[in-house]
């Protein structure tokens, strides 16, 4: 198709104000990882089902390959560099790595920002709680175990009850 | 998979949208939340030549509550429904249907006035406005008009919104204390598309039901009101229902048609057994 | 044998310190927290360009005409290719191998030529500037297909009136196998019992998060081809690129990043990254390849398609006394390359039964062409089909005498002190511990309880149901899998160590990772040799420009022989270390021990020298050491096992499951794993490997199946439509342990990544038919789905 009209997209990316050109097609998370080289949010389906693109956008966390570059426009963007380099999600990374928490670390940087949002909003997650939350992200290789431990260990401490272990 | 080319628009006003609409008609597509357009378009089974972003449209947000109704912005997200306060108190059946739409990242983003335009046979929202007996007030350049929810689905994927109209607000009339919400579907994941959904409103007044609506999702090509099943519980004393005799008005009612993860038997079998659920731990606990 | 503790000094299991058996946090999943791992597709190389491919949409239809003139001009195109053009740069290959005698397949080109046989197949190769304009230009490519008939039915495969997929081949029987031990037909005719079903395991596959991706260089000013591949055996695909395009393999450089999971769909060679590797040659530029979902749902390796017709015979008291499968397997139109597509069934054919006593056995297997996707190893390989129908037969014997499934397994399990033996297929096993792990199984799962709680639930009308499966596991392949096939692919592999001018370690080794914990496993046993803390280790693997030749990672051989040649290097640089650190020190090596980064003394245990000051004096200060020394602190060994060709691992699964006879749902109550997979070094590695697998499995057992239309359409090629296992549907596992190490290696370790797999569509499908017995239903046909269990028990027909 010609005469296809580039957007003028100014955002916040991790903090960063970014402006940039971008094709109308292209997608929030290949925004990212190919002209910001953001390369911690993953391509795992395209069709936003796996959750490997999950990223925050205006506080909440979406599938990046469900929105577009252009719709990022006066948004305020966090991608796990950002909430990593914040220091934000530190516990949940300590939880998530004393555990093993993560195999392949592909779903990795989904599901620390999906958890981090989950206890932003439920501060004291049941363990099916936990499970909901994560239902829209898949894990291929830990069967899931050990994350939801993970999650829960951070809740617990987060409250301050000291307790580990399997609710 | 990497969509076709298209250009992008993003009006700020609902004029500039409805311009724009009229002047593209089929060549556009409208992007609300983006969850069902956005898999259509990287798949390339859906081509337009132009995205018409409808995110920038303040007057098509917010919830507000009339004495009569609740109206419900068409780019109302799921998860202010989710959330919202007004929804508990006034519209409890769509507070239950939340859960279960797909998961959070997808609440965040997905709208009512999308999943309603898209009309997926195996969404819950279609299925609650019907039981609600809700309306979807549409608006083109040249007029604004509602239709009731039972008039809107026609049939698969298809409703009687025009090529230049977008859905601006559900209408939902509001309900005394005295009604009785009751939703759940069986699927094989959560989050995933129903195999079989039931939306049950009702009215319980001294153990009586009356105005019972029963609407089943994923069994059809658009939701299913169960006339006879309805017409049966009209005017019942909770205690005298027969849950044998509404499964077998439920059959009449219903002519499920099966897909790749439940055949039409089982579509049947699950919905008898929702309706029995219904009765027995729904409203038997009334 | 040489490896016993009690024969060896300094044994790697006596070491002070030691490593093995901690669970240290992997060192290297830091960086994948941060998000700041680096998979392959995250690889840009400069002027690189994207291939897209054209795929047939039809199962089987010949390739009249293609005409590419509109594509070309498409924006951003640099290069078009068909198969005429491909085969000219990248030549064809079979997947077959000497050693399953027999076995035939047509050879298969990088881009179809003539004709496609399976709906994906690559037939036109895209280049240009992105992933995007690749696309817009297939858009624009038209190709007039003649529809074939097709071949989809594999119990028709072989009928007269079905086409031949390949005509050179004569017919579509790629391989059969028949074995014949003992005396299958007195036993039979003699019997007190004998039970006859037929199982049916799925097709389905990987679905690995990541998918295939390849970024291929060719720099003509070296006449050098370098790879970044998400791949399992960056060694064989040395060898395969080098092969098929002409090049001299010292050439070619395999770079693996990190790996978003495999599972054995990357342990394979693709027609379309041979033909990235083809197009990076002819354009001399990067060119990538990064599957898609949807064209990896139909071009990744698919899996476990079987129809098994079962007999068992059984006695009044419970002696297994035969067992008879008839196995037919549908693959795709080829026998996938270089591992062929028969090892799967070779698997079935070798190990059913094997955990038994009995010794009649026969076995028919056929392996058949379709027009599918094409079918090769993924994770447990054979052994989720073969744990399946044992376990189910044996299921079914004890239902039959009104036997308790655990007595049932305690009269026929081998007993634990009767190794070493021979399985009636041939195959040798050192040593395993079924009854010790039955037993411990029963003690961890509570069984008298959860009979208890059966029975009081079936008053109530709840149907739960305890499932048990022993399972036999292959690991730590020797060359008896692929190289005696004439396959080229390492079964031996090496670790270089190498300690630095600061007293830090590197290694390198052939063994690669790709979640499971393979460099963090290797750093344990190389501090533990060394006697080096692990935060002075680092592991580098994945590079055949840097490592030694090796397997890679695949068959759960990593830990195990990775380990154990990582062992051996460390055991000789401390040898080379204390040597030197002797010269420096005046004294004698034998009273010299290194311990907490310190060469020491060992009588008294006191600290002499650091490794730092050993490695500052050997690098910088060689004019202090002896004229005639020269000191080695690198150090080579390579690891094979030679005794038994595999290391085979046992254990049992047992879970509790509660089936809702309204709705066909099923929900875990309990499920629990008892493994031996000899010596552990990282025990919660270990145990999250079980518990992945076993997921896994359960994917297959309960949801996940590649749907086909009588036309050989893929139905349900995408992540909705195809139903992997979500956190929701999926339970907690407890796993615990016996350890029977195996003496073919100082480290006694063997494979634990695949076992999970192997047991969990047996334990689940017992656990259904144990819960729906009372009430005459069974299912034997996965994945069991909540349509399938309510037909069973006649709630729906």
């Amino acid at each position: 198709m010609d005469n296809i009209e580039r957007i003028k997209i100014n955002t916040v990316v991790n903090g960063e104000n970014i402006e940039a050109f971008v094709e109308p097609r292209l997608s929030l998370v290949d925004f990212l990882r190919n002209e910001l080289e953001l390369t911690g949010s993953h391509v795992g389906c395209e069709h936003g089902v796996c959750g490997a693109c999950s990223v925050k956008v205006d506080g909440n966390v979406v599938r990046g390959c469900l929105m577009l570059a252009s719709q990022a426009d006066g948004s305020d963007i966090l991608s796990i560099e950002g909430a990593s380099d914040s220091g934000s999600i530190a516990d949940l990374q300590k939880a998530f790595h004393e555990r093993n928490a993560l195999q392949c670390g592909f779903c990795t940087p989904g599901m620390l920002l999906t958890s981090s949002e989950l206890l932003d909003h439920n501060k004291t997650p049941t363990r099916t709680e936990i499970r909901e939350y994560l239902s829209g992200n898949y894990c291929r290789c830990t069967g899931y175990e050990a994350i939801i431990d993970a999650v829960e260990t951070v809740s617990n401490d987060r409250a301050g009850s000291g307790r580990n272990g399997k609710s | 998979m990497k969509p076709a080319a298209f250009n992008y628009k993003k009006p700020s006003t609902l004029t500039g949208v409805l311009e724009l609409l009229r002047e593209s008609g089929e060549d556009s597509s409208i992007l609300a939340g983006g969850q069902s357009l956005m898999p259509t378009l990287n798949m390339r089974l859906s081509m337009p030549n132009m995205l018409i972003d409808i995110n920038g449209v303040n007057e098509l947000a917010g919830i507000s509550v009339t004495d009569k109704t609740v109206r419900i912005g068409s780019m109302t997200r799921h998860v202010e429904l989710e959330r919202s306060s007004e929804i508990a108190d006034h519209i409890p059946l769509i507070q239950a249907a939340m859960p279960y739409i797909a998961h959070p990242a997808i609440r965040n983003r997905g709208t009512i006035g999308g999943s309603i335009a898209l009309a997926d046979p195996a969404a819950e929202l279609p299925a609650c406005l019907c039981a609600l007996n809700g309306s979807v007030e549409m608006t083109s350049t040249s007029s604004t008009r509602k239709v009731v929810a039972k008039d809107f689905f026609k049939n698969l994927y298809e409703t009687d919104l025009k090529a230049d109209e977008i859905i601006t607000a559900i209408e939902i009339p509001r309900y005394d204390e005295n009604y009785f919400s009751f939703l759940d579907e069986l699927s094989r994941r959560h989050g995933d598309y129903a195999m079989c959904g039931l939306a049950f409103h009702a009215k319980i007044e001294r153990e009586t039901i009356s105005d019972a609506q029963i609407v089943f999702f994923a069994v059809e090509a658009k939701p299913i009101i169960a006339t006879t099943a309805m017409k049966e519980l009209e005017g019942a004393k909770i205690s005298d229902v027969s849950v044998e005799a509404i499964q077998v008005a439920i059959e009449n009612d219903l002519n499920p048609f099966g897909d790749l993860h439940a055949s039409a038997t089982l579509k049947l079998h699950y919905a008898k057994e929702l309706i029995k659920r219904a009765i027995t731990s729904g409203i038997s606990n009334e | 044998m040489a490896n016993r503790k009690d024969m060896m000094h300094d044994h790697i299991l006596d070491r002070p310190n030691s490593y093995i058996g901690k669970s240290v946090p992997r060192p290297n999943a830091k960086r994948l927290l941060a998000g700041r791992g680096t998979f392959t597709d995250d690889i840009n190389l400069p002027r690189q360009t994207h291939v897209a491919f054209l795929r047939s949409p039809y199962a089987h239809a010949e390739i009249v005409k293609i005409d590419i003139t509109t594509a070309e001009s498409s924006p951003g195109v640099v290069k078009i290719m068909t198969g005429q053009d491909m085969a000219k740069i990248c030549t064809p290959w079979v997947g077959v191998l000497s050693h399953l005698e027999g076995i035939k397949s047509a050879p298969q080109y990088a881009l179809a030529i003539g004709k496609a046989s399976w709906q994906g197949e690559p037939v036109v190769a895209v280049v240009a500037k992105s992933r995007s304009q690749a696309e817009d230009a297939i858009d624009l490519i038209q190709v007039d297909w003649n529809e074939l008939d097709v071949v989809v039915d594999m119990e028709k495969a072989l009928d007269s009136d079905v086409p031949v997929i390949h005509d050179e081949l004569g017919d579509n029987l790629t391989w059969q196998r028949n074995v014949d031990c003992g005396d299958v037909d007195s036993a039979f005719e003699n019997a007190d019992h004998v039970i006859e079903e037929t199982y049916i395991s799925n097709r389905h596959t990987g679905v690995c998060l990541e998918t295939r991706v390849i970024v291929a260089d060719y720099n003509p000013g070296e006449d050098q081809l370098t790879v970044y591949h998400s791949t399992q055996c960056p060694h064989m695909m040395q060898n395969l690129f080098a092969k098929h395009l002409g090049l001299e393999e010292h050439k070619v450089r395999i770079i693996c990043k990190d790996v978003g999971g495999s599972f054995g769909v990357k342990v394979h060679s693709y027609p379309d990254e041979y033909a990235t590797a083809a197009l990076a040659y002819f354009l001399k530029r990067p060119v990538k390849f990064t599957a898609d979902r949807l064209e990896s749902f139909t071009s990744d390796i698919h899996a476990r398609d079987h129809r098994i017709n079962t007999k068992i015979a059984v006695s009044n008291e419970g002696e297994i006394q035969a067992f008879e499968i008839d196995d037919l397997t549908g693959i795709g139109p080829y026998s996938v390359y270089p591992r062929t597509s028969g090892i799967e069934v070779n698997q079935v054919v070798n190990l059913t039964g094997g955990q038994y006593k009995n010794r009649n056995y026969r076995a028919q297997a056929r392996v058949v062409l379709q027009n599918k996707s094409p079918m090769c190893q993924y994770r447990a390989v054979g052994h989720p089909v073969l744990t399946l129908i044992t376990e189910g037969m044996v299921d079914d014997a004890a239902r039959k005498i009104g036997m308790d499934p655990l007595e049932i397994r305690r009269r026929n399990l081998i007993p634990d002190d009767d190794y070493p033996c021979t399985a009636p297929t041939g195959l040798p096993f050192e040593k395993l511990s079924h009854h010790a792990s039955l037993e411990k199984l029963a003690k961890m799962i509570d069984y008298d309880a959860l009979r208890e709680d059966q029975r009081e639930a079936r008053e109530n009308g709840i149907y739960r149901g305890i499932g048990i499966a022993t399972f036999i596991e292959v690991t730590n392949p020797g060359a008896t899998f692929y190289g005696i096939g004439g396959a080229a692919i390492s079964a031996q592999d090496g670790a270089t160590l190498r300690l630095d001018a600061k007293g830090n370690l590197i290694v390198e080794i052939s063994v690669t990772e790709q979640g499971q914990g393979t460099e963090a496993v290797v750093a344990q046993c190389a501090a533990t040799a060394m006697g080096i803390s692990l935060e002075k280790v680092r592991v580098i693997t994945g590079d055949t420009d840097v490592t030694p030749y090796g397997g890679g990672t695949w068959a759960s051989r990593a830990a195990a022989i990775g380990g154990e040649a990582t062992v051996q290097a460390g055991k000789a640089l401390k040898k080379n270390i204390i040597e030197v650190a002797g010269i420096m020190l005046q004294a004698d090596p034998a009273t010299l021990d290194i311990c907490n980064n310190n060469v020491i003394d060992k009588n008294d245990g006191n600290a002499r020298i650091s490794l730092e000051e050993v490695g500052r004096i050997c690098y910088y200060r060689p004019d202090t050491l002896p004229k005639d020394y020269q000191s080695e602190l690198v150090v080579t060994r390579h690891y094979v096992p030679k005794q038994f060709p595999f290391a085979f691992t046992n254990g049992v699964q047992g879970c509790y499951v509660e089936v809702d006879t309204n709705t066909g749902f099923i929900k875990f109550k309990k499920y629990v794993v008892v493994e031996d997979c000899g010596t552990v070094i990282n025990p919660q590695l270990v145990d999250e490997q079980i518990r992945g697998g076993v997921i896994q499995g359960l994917g297959g057992a309960l949801y996940e199946e590649c749907l086909y239309s009588s036309e050989g359409q893929f139905l349900n090629g995408n992540m909705a439509d195809y139903l992997v296992p979500m956190a929701v549907e999926m339970p907690d596992i407890e796993v615990g342990h016996v350890e029977t190490p195996t003496l073919e290696s100082e480290l006694g370790a063997k494979g634990a990544g695949e076992a999970g797999t192997g047991g969990a569509p047996a334990v689940i499908m017992n656990a259904i038919n144990d819960a729906l017995s009372p009430l005459g239903g069974k299912v034997t046909d996965q994945p069991f789905t909540p349509e399938k269990i309510l037909k069973a028990i006649g709630k729906i027909t």
